[in-house]
């Protein structure tokens, strides 16, 4: 790769069109004609190794009108490599590491709920609207209550989505049922808007033999193959190359459906990140990766995890058309997981969306974000910035829900949670079976040696076990 | 090194496959595979009404029924049908056929496609099966391995290439926690039924990193089957009850076995994927072994019989789940127990072996379990040092006498 040392247009042009310099960096040959003397190379050393080499070369010069195009108003001329022409240019740039302004992002609704002027966006109609609030309103109800049950010692741990309902269920709702969602982990609202009961959250944070899961996973690791909802799993990020994957599949199948997947900021800093969204772009795979940018990776703030300008500058960095959405505007969301997935699915390509958003809660129930973030930072997203409100606002303008319409809502959420907690609560765990089954589709000899092992020893001792401990 | 085959699964199989009739076999054993049931130590009833009692072999009939594969004494088939190819065409074949039988199944890997695969194993399927079916990704065990997940999780049966096992070790997050984990964690709700393939153990001078056994690191993640393949036969019904799984199987090839040759049946076969193999019956001694590591065996069961002994060889195949069965009865038969394998010392397929032997059958052994394996050290280059890594026929020889005294 020839270096340009380019102090003067002057020299430049010559060189370009008398030494035919393309020519260096293919393989032909060529016979230069030099257009100035080795003083004024003296200090270009490099550059003159290669140029003095070729000096002595001579064969017939070749006319290159193929490899070469001169354009006519600037000196841009072409280059052939593998993937394709590209221009070059004899001015060293280097490509600045930030742009001088940040990519905007797409909003809907002022923090008034107010519909900004000329706003593009798709319209919801009242139902879907009120559908949309109540599912945020019921969310807000489900973090609360157990979080509380978690701080009570009813269940072990938790993860609350407070902050982000509206990344939850703007999404869920602009989605198909047929398309396969790949958590992260603090997208409990896409699973319920499909469908999911309380009951059946309440189930698996306590893991009983109700539990879709049997009982096989901490609390929040929600899985449901009825709703196309692929259960969680603990490490970050691991969901994305397998929502390549099931882009993938869908693709092969010819489906009407796409993977959607999300990840929080964090996340993107992980190696399947970067291997997820090339694999997507490379397949040619219906998928749309939901970035939630919350600023917070437990105690990492976003300045500590990238030096990029957040996460929606590296969809180009792969090739896939990607948006910033202001994630706290419910109407924003929906238009662009909307319009993404229609991409996604008509394109057959993956698209980034990077939806910004804040953490206002803890990253889970093992954690106290005061300990390393302000008490008003957190006071002033929950309050000032919060996403519900501001949805809640444009429904209540619309004339489509009322304060008594909010009271009933949220009681009645408050009460059937309560009354799912106690059920759960109550009901057995799953029995000594469910230990060892699924681990292959028919038990293995050693797994089958161990449960009796193991019921043996229940049996003769029930004492050492504890109460509620099921064979 | 011409694949010498003694019964076991394969004179199972080509008797079963007169009768063979996936609509109406059930397979009495574990899984829901109609696979070929190996030979049992007893004479069963000649088939009855109960179909599947008509893959059972026993042992009387195997040497009869070994017509199609070709054994030392044969040159040529004179009773038949067969046909002759390498180890990588069977596996190629198993392959294809899967794929021509069921369009659920996919191949992904690097340079998999129209490259063939590195070790061609893949060959020619991109032409015929089109290349989103037979998938070149871009270079990340962690990531295709993934995809394969995400896409069996929505119903496809991916075949993963990895061009070297040891390459997997990159993938082992997705493995172990997904892979293993997911049908288990999801309350059963999501099936794996992944392939994850590739060629590993020690080559010709290919360096420690591509020389590793990955066997050893794998064989604790509850969740995943294991197979090693060492004859083109076993390649190609492994391969085939691999892909038919509905558990994520990890089919463990050897670099220096892909040109073996072999003749094997026209007809179609699968072999049972927890099932040992039995190489050569006898009655001083039991060898355990697999993979590459069975010719050496072989070629010190040549010198030990004309020594005079009668050694047992049986190629344990699944490594996991283990053939405790078959290697049970062969245990309290012989008394002796010698473990002849390529990986190394510390935490490998037979530290495990010698555990489960101990644990079961320490009744019967006369003495103490022996287990010749690699040394802990990363393979070295140095064609010497490399030879010095890797058990040699003559230190199984001196094994078995000590033995046996």
């Amino acid at each position: 790769m020839a270096i340009w040392f380019a102090r003067s247009r002057n020299i430049v042009s010559s060189l370009r069109h008398n030494l035919n310099l393309s020519g260096i960096l293919s393989k032909r040959d060529y016979s230069p004609r030099p257009a100035f003397t080795n003083s004024q190379l003296s200090s270009r050393s490099v550059f003159l190794d290669s140029i003095t080499s070729l000096r002595h070369e001579s064969t017939a010069v070749e006319k290159q009108h193929d490899l070469v195009q001169q354009s006519d108003e600037e000196d841009v001329q072409e280059l052939d490599f593998p993937g394709g022409k590209l221009g070059y240019t004899s001015e060293m740039k280097f490509i600045p590491e930030s742009s001088p302004k940040r990519v905007p992002c797409y909003r809907v609704l002022d923090e008034d709920g107010r519909i900004i002027s000329d706003s593009d966006f798709i319209p919801v109609s009242e139902q879907l609207a009120v559908r949309m609030y109540e599912q945020m309103a019921t969310l807000q109800v489900m973090d609360h209550i157990f979080y509380e049950a978690q701080r009570q010692g009813r269940i072990s741990f938790f993860i609350t989505t407070v902050g982000e309902e509206a990344v939850n269920i703007a999404s869920a709702a602009a989605l198909s049922p047929d398309d396969v969602v790949l958590p992260q982990y603090r997208e409990p609202g896409v699973l319920l808007w499909r469908g999911f009961t309380l009951q059946e959250f309440a189930n698996q944070c306590f893991g009983n033999k109700a539990d879709h899961g049997k009982g096989r996973q901490m609390p929040v690791h929600y899985g449901s193959n009825r709703y196309n909802y692929f259960t969680v799993s603990s490490p970050i990020a691991t969901q994305l190359p397998q929502a390549a994957g099931v882009g993938y599949s869908l693709k092969m199948e010819k489906k009407n459906a796409c993977a959607v997947t999300f990840i929080g900021d964090g996340g993107t800093s992980e190696g399947d990140f970067h291997a997820g969204l090339n694999f997507a772009a490379v397949m040619e795979a219906p998928v749309v990766f939901i970035c939630r940018n919350n600023g917070w990776a437990i105690s990492t703030h976003i300045s500590e995890q990238f030096r990029s300008d957040g996460i929606v500058v590296k969809g180009q960095a792969y090739g896939i058309r990607s948006i910033r959405v202001d994630g706290n505007d419910a109407l924003a969301v929906y238009s662009a997981v909307r319009s993404a997935r229609e991409m996604a699915v008509t394109e057959q390509r993956p698209v980034l969306i990077e939806a910004m958003t804040y953490r206002v809660g803890h990253h889970s129930t093992s954690d106290d974000s005061t300990k390393y973030r302000a008490a008003d930072e957190i006071q002033y997203w929950k309050m000032s910035r919060n996403p519900v409100n501001r949805f809640k606002k444009w429904v209540e303008d619309n004339g489509w829900w009322s304060e008594e319409d909010e009271s009933k809502l949220r009681s009645n959420a408050r009460k059937q949670l309560l009354q799912a907690i106690q059920a759960s609560e109550k009901w057995d765990k799953p029995p000594l079976t469910e230990l060892f089954s699924d681990v292959y589709d028919v038990k293995t000899k050693n797994l089958e040696e161990q449960e009796l092992g193991l019921r043996e020893l229940v049996e003769k001792q029930p004492q050492d076990y504890p109460p509620g401990f099921h064979i | 090194m011409a694949a010498r085959i003694h019964g076991g699964a394969g004179a199972g199989a080509a008797t079963a496959l007169s009768t063979f009739n996936p609509k109406k076999l059930v397979a009495p054993s574990r899984t829901n595979l109609p696979a070929a049931r190996s030979s049992k130590r007893c004479i069963v009833a000649a088939a009855g009404s109960d179909a599947s009692k008509s893959l059972r072999v026993g042992h009387s009939q195997k040497l009869i029924a070994n017509a199609a594969v070709a054994t030392k004494a044969e040159t040529s088939a004179t009773t038949g049908t067969g046909h002759e190819l390498l180890l990588f065409e069977a596996l190629q074949e198993g392959l294809e056929e899967e794929m021509d039988r069921d369009p659920h199944v996919c191949v992904m890997g690097e340079d998999v496609g129209h490259y063939g695969g590195s070790y061609k194993v893949t060959k020619g399927l991109a032409d015929k099966f089109g290349d989103l079916r037979v998938l070149d990704t871009p270079i990340c065990e962690n990531a295709f391995t993934g995809m394969g997940i995400g896409a069996a999780m929505t119903g496809l049966r991916p075949v993963i290439e990895g061009m070297n096992m040891g390459f997997l070790l990159l993938a082992f997050n997705q493995i172990s926690n997904n892979c293993g984990m997911l049908h288990y964690t999801s309350g059963g709700q999501f099936t794996i039924p992944v392939v994850i393939r590739g060629p590993g153990g020690v080559g010709r001078q290919l360096g420690a990193e591509h020389s590793q056994r990955l066997e050893s690191y794998f064989q604790s993640i509850p969740g995943i089957q294991m197979v090693a393949c060492s004859t083109p036969y076993n390649a190609k019904g492994l391969m085939k009850a691999a892909i038919r799984s509905e558990n994520p199987v990890i089919l463990f090839e050897h670099v220096l076995l892909y040109n073996l040759k072999e003749k094997i049946p026209d007809e179609e076969y699968i072999c049972n994927l927890e099932e040992a193999e039995m190489v050569r019956p006898g009655e001083h001694i039991t060898i355990l072994t697999y993979s590459r590591m069975r010719y050496h065996v072989m070629q010190a069961a040549k010198t030990l019989v004309n020594k005079g002994y009668d050694p047992e060889v049986i190629d344990i195949r699944s490594l996991k789940p283990f053939d405790l069965y078959t290697i049970g009865n062969s245990v309290k038969k012989t008394h002796r127990v010698l473990i002849v394998e390529e990986c190394m010392r510390t935490g490998g397929i037979g530290a495990s072996l010698t555990a489960a032997i101990n644990e079961n059958f320490h009744d019967y052994l006369d003495a103490p379990v022996m287990c010749l394996s690699s040394q802990d050290v990363p393979t070295p280059y140095a064609g010497t040092l490399e030879e010095w890594t890797v058990v040699q026929p003559a230190q199984i020889v001196t094994a078995v006498e000590q033995l046996c005294q």
